[in-house]
């Protein structure tokens, strides 16, 4: 039987004005680890949301218990970096799930591929396999494929889909990699994985549906798009 | 030595990019662009001469043809959209029953 330590995992979860979703990706996380027998906790990161994110999760504190759901909030938006970096001082667990707090993300386990080949990272794809997306028009996929296609090109990254932000990280290469990335926002996500590739780190992937968003607006348009296309020069330019 | 020996970590990817041009750049000016003393057979460096351009084009055509392709083949998640409004039926119903105020 392994020890208590092993194999616990930190959720953490950013949140900005998620009321809606909060307590139904916690409610699903919750089942998904009961159902697997994982030890977990899920650490929820508000950043000052007007919308009374913070006392919904208060609610599932009690609910589910202080030892299960930490609430560790920040006064105003500072950043999805800082919010991982300040979650993770937190983080009691030796791996660390990183996914958005709406619920693009089907909520599934990437154990079996972590044990599978005992990889450093496991990324979710959705390029690859039965992976997709859901509710997303032309134009949308074809930016996607596009901008996928081009950062395949310049950065070779040895991981199908970069963007995505649903991952599993031992908690000692997050840490590591934490220290190394400068990027913000997608660039960011993007950088973890490259940098994770010069370190030598290990890379699995499991295919995840990309269902559009239920509640609350997407964040993707023509600022997205250039801020991404100069966050990928510059990791061409400096990785 | 090591820097040498480990190309991938010391150089950026931009890095690799115009050493790489630079070589198949020479390489190609120095076949192509009629120096004196080497003697090519002229069909060999009239084929020689357009090279890059065709390369270019060739290149575009695959990224056209692969982002096509991928375009074309990115998979629509009915099963999956469908089992999630399940799992957030199941969810409002549960948490609702335990006292959450939504």
């Amino acid at each position: 039987m392994a020890a208590s330590g092993a194999g616990k995992v930190s959720v953490l979860l950013p949140t900005y004005n998620e009321r809606e979703n909060l307590p139904l990706v916690v409610w699903l996380l919750v089942r998904t680890f009961q159902e697997s027998g994982n030890n977990f906790e899920i650490i929820i990161i508000d950043d000052g949301s007007p919308d009374g994110t913070q006392e919904i999760a208060e609610q599932l504190e009690k609910m589910y218990g202080s030892d299960k759901i930490l609430l560790r909030p920040r006064p105003r938006k500072l950043g999805l970096g800082t919010a991982y970096i300040h979650g993770m001082k937190h983080a009691t667990g030796n791996f660390i799930v990183i996914m958005d707090a709406d619920l693009s993300h089907h909520v599934s386990l990437y154990f079996i591929k972590q044990k599978e080949g005992n990889f450093d990272i496991v990324s979710g794809t959705r390029y690859k396999g039965n992976g997709g997306v859901y509710g997303w028009d032309l134009k949308r996929k074809l930016i996607s494929r596009g901008a996928n296609f081009l950062t395949q090109v310049l950065l070779r990254p040895g991981a199908s889909d970069l963007t995505g932000s649903f991952r599993l990280y031992r908690k000692e290469v997050l840490q590591k990699l934490m220290e190394k990335c400068v990027s913000k926002g997608y660039v960011f996500q993007m950088e973890m994985i490259v940098r994770a590739r010069q370190l030598g780190y290990t890379i699995g992937e499991v295919p995840i549906t990309f269902v559009d968003r239920v509640y609350g607006e997407s964040k993707l348009g023509g600022n997205e798009i250039v801020s991404f296309l100069k966050g990928l020069l510059t990791l061409f330019a400096t990785t | 030595l090591t820097a040498a020996l480990s190309p991938q970590a010391a150089m950026t990817k931009l890095g690799q990019w115009l050493c790489g041009l630079a070589l198949l750049g020479s390489a190609w000016a120095a076949l192509a662009l009629e120096p004196p003393g080497l003697h090519l057979p002229a069909p060999l460096r009239q084929a020689l001469l357009p090279l890059p351009l065709y390369l270019l084009v060739a290149f575009g055509c695959y990224s056209l043809a692969t982002v096509g392709y991928r375009l074309a083949t990115f998979n629509d998640c009915e099963e999956a959209a469908a089992e999630l409004q399940e799992h957030i039926r199941a969810a409002r119903a549960d948490l609702q029953q335990r006292g959450l105020r939504f």
